[in-house]
């Protein structure tokens, strides 16, 4: 026998089991319409959690893209102060977190199609459901119990045909966001750690890393220094070139410097 | 015919065109017999393009039972082997 009518087969027998379970046709009807409604906030509930994966996904995207522009930034600084080698440490980094970011892209894709599929299958069972509750209701009107059990028999193989397809549905979807939904814990552990987040925390005892990491705060001195001069100018003329000499004048005055350092780094984040 | 294709919904199928899904089916069933992941896959997916292509979307708020049903088209030979079994992947 053909693969594609064993299958039929094993549907149709499970929805004759569920046909069995009430004495009374009338109850049959209602008894499955309760599970149908309740299978139809099963998807409902199924089309929240992948989007809620889904949305946490995007943002983990976000926060690793956001870490990987500050590596570049910094990359960018390394070079501007001719550090090939720190640049090539942060640009190495960036790359790691390139990676990560392209694998959960991927995710991100998969879940939107589940999220896509699960509703299609949401719409395709609310249908059959409404359908449903108007056949049964005429079937109760007009109730010969003979003839009652013919129809009942047509509509209840049909809607629980597609109850056994969107119950599937649903179990594959639930597995799939529970694997993402591991993997997307591992990654928040990460980014809470501040592993990703801050590159300059990952190895804390990195001789690379912290000169890195003081090279980039002695730059930023320099350009806020450069901008609070330009501010406190009292003529705009000056303010405009005072900024390309601000190295010199920091080199003339290094205790403010300093202290400009210590302000800097507190209002960092 | 009706065809279903799981989690994808019921095609109209015209039964002119049966003949040559029947054959890509029996090139399905010999995989799934063979353990053949690959030509699985193959069968598979021609013979979901094939309903897909020759078949009209049936009504969704019929309530008409498939006259044939398909597995859905990620589905691995192990999960079709589960489906055939009677107290596999369906829920009851």
């Amino acid at each position: 026998m053909s693969l594609m009518s064993r299958i039929s087969l094993i549907f149709r027998s499970k929805a004759n089991k569920a046909l069995d379970r009430a004495e009374d046709p009338r109850e049959t009807l209602d008894y499955s319409y309760q599970r149908q409604l309740d299978l139809l906030s099963k998807v409902r509930r199924g089309v929240a959690d992948v989007a809620t994966s889904r949305k946490r996904v995007e943002l983990q995207v976000t926060q690793l893209e956001g870490s990987a522009a500050k590596l570049q930034a910094q990359a960018e600084k390394s070079l501007q102060m001719n550090r090939e080698d720190l640049a090539r440490e942060a640009l190495t980094r960036k790359s790691a977190l390139a990676s990560q970011i392209s694998d959960l892209k991927a995710q991100h894709a998969q879940l939107q199609g589940e999220e896509e599929k699960l509703t299609l299958a949401q719409q395709r069972l609310q249908a059959k459901v409404e359908s449903f509750r108007t056949r049964k209701e005429t079937i109760k009107a007009t109730y010969t119990a003979a003839e009652a059990q013919t129809r009942i028999n047509e509509a209840m193989s049909g809607i629980g045909e597609e109850m056994g397809d969107v119950g599937m549905a649903i179990q594959r979807a639930e597995d799939k966001t529970a694997q993402m939904q591991a993997r997307a814990g591992a990654i928040d552990e990460l980014i809470a750690s501040g592993a990703l987040d801050d590159a300059s925390s990952i190895n804390s005892g990195d001789d690379i890393t912290r000169e890195l990491e003081s090279m980039s705060s002695q730059a930023d001195v320099e350009a806020e220094l450069a901008r609070l001069k330009g501010v406190s100018a009292p003529q705009a003329p000056e303010a405009i070139e005072a900024a390309p000499d601000a190295g010199e004048i920091l080199a003339d005055e290094p205790e403010k410097q300093e202290s400009v350092s210590d302000t800097s780094k507190d209002g960092q984040p | 015919m009706i065809i279903r294709i799981l989690g994808e919904g019921q095609y109209d199928v015209a039964d002119h065109a049966l003949e040559r899904l029947n054959e890509l089916d029996a090139a399905l069933e010999a995989a799934v017999e063979a353990g053949d992941e690959a030509a699985f896959a193959t069968a598979l997916s021609g013979l979901l393009e094939g309903v897909r292509t020759v078949g009209v979307a049936h009504p969704a708020d019929s309530l008409d039972e498939s006259d044939l049903i398909l597995p859905y088209a990620d589905a691995t030979i192990d999960q079709v082997r589960q489906l055939l079994s009677d107290d596999g992947l369906i829920p009851g």
